[in-house]
């Protein structure tokens, strides 16, 4: 983990809105030159801090008005092995996100569809029939805000 | 035979071609719109004027940087899932608003389902988390149930759209 100040956190939070920014608008809105602007930019790449780029579509304009959030149970833990669900699950391309959790369930996953029948067709015939699945509950996103989480 | 007919709806706005560029874009960000054209089989004046279009109708949100909370030391990462009292009529938007204020939620989302509403969490460690839940999120409005879920890991994060 690497030390950042306000001025770091200020063009995290820059970036986290506009990745595509470049180093001379960065800098101008925090108050530094393009080349200053660039070695932070560059030093936060090199410490893993910013990972990448991403770019987000809009899911609805293309067609696909339905996100579900699936929470998995694994009916037989010790038998089934978490990289072979694990492989399977994320090779379904609806399921967009895989995460591995501790609590009531053992995973999250986010599985976007066109609507409510191809979401129903993702789940009895890919989901329903991974290796070890167990319990499964589904909750329809209905609204999302997201923030920086730079503080 | 499913993957046309799931276009059928949005043909009239983009093609066969702004869909694969879209699914270039998803697949890799930093591919510079040359690399886009060639691989997808168009000029580069083209595939400019594509993604300006797209940009424009919306279809294209936003470019963002990928920032990995655990390199800045946030290594808890907490699913709330939260059931609302719904006997109050307002429940749900004085919940949001409060949590709104709450800085360490940076995702809350709404369901329909057993779940009302989920935020996500992110903190230093256990005991800064445990502080969290104890002085802020326990104040929220109209809490009827919590559930946690901790995230182990991220398995896979495409969280984009199956192009």
């Amino acid at each position: 983990m690497i030390a950042i100040d306000n001025i770091d956190r200020a063009l995290l939070r820059e970036l986290q809105n506009n990745g595509s920014a470049k180093a001379s608008e960065l800098g101008r809105i925090v108050g530094l030159s393009q080349s200053a602007a660039w070695r932070r930019i560059k030093r936060l790449q090199d410490a893993k801090v910013i990972n990448g780029k991403r770019v987000v579509l809009d899911a609805v304009k293309l067609g696909f008005s339905v996100t579900v959030f699936l929470g998995i149970k694994l009916a037989a833990k010790g038998r089934v092995s978490l990289e072979d669900f694990e492989r399977a699950v994320s090779a379904i391309p609806e399921v967009q996100l895989v995460q591995h959790v501790l609590g009531m369930y053992d995973y999250r996953l986010k599985v976007v569809a066109t609507d409510l029948s191809d979401f129903e067709r993702v789940l009895r015939r890919r989901i329903m029939t991974l290796p070890g699945v167990g319990d499964v509950e589904a909750n329809v996103l209905l609204s999302e805000e997201k923030r920086n989480f730079v503080i | 035979m499913h993957k046309i007919n799931k276009f059928e709806k949005i043909m009239q706005d983009i093609d066969v071609i702004d869909i694969k560029i879209l699914k270039m874009m998803q697949a890799d960000a930093l591919l510079s719109v040359a690399d886009i054209a060639e691989k997808v089989g168009v000029g580069s004046a083209s595939c400019w004027r594509r993604i300006g279009r797209m940009e424009k109708s919306g279809i294209i949100k936003d470019q963002v940087a990928i920032i990995d909370p655990k390199a800045l030391g946030l290594e808890v990462e907490v699913s709330l899932r939260i059931t609302l009292d719904k006997t109050q009529t307002d429940a749900f938007d004085r919940f949001i608003e409060a949590a709104r204020k709450v800085k360490e939620v940076n995702e809350i989302q709404t369901f329909l389902g057993r779940v009302d509403v989920r935020l996500n969490i992110l903190a230093r460690d256990m005991s800064h988390y445990q502080e969290i839940y104890r002085s802020q999120i326990l104040l929220l409005p109209h809490i009827a149930d919590i559930e946690a879920l901790m995230l182990i890991s991220n398995v896979m994060s495409k969280d984009g759209v199956p192009l």
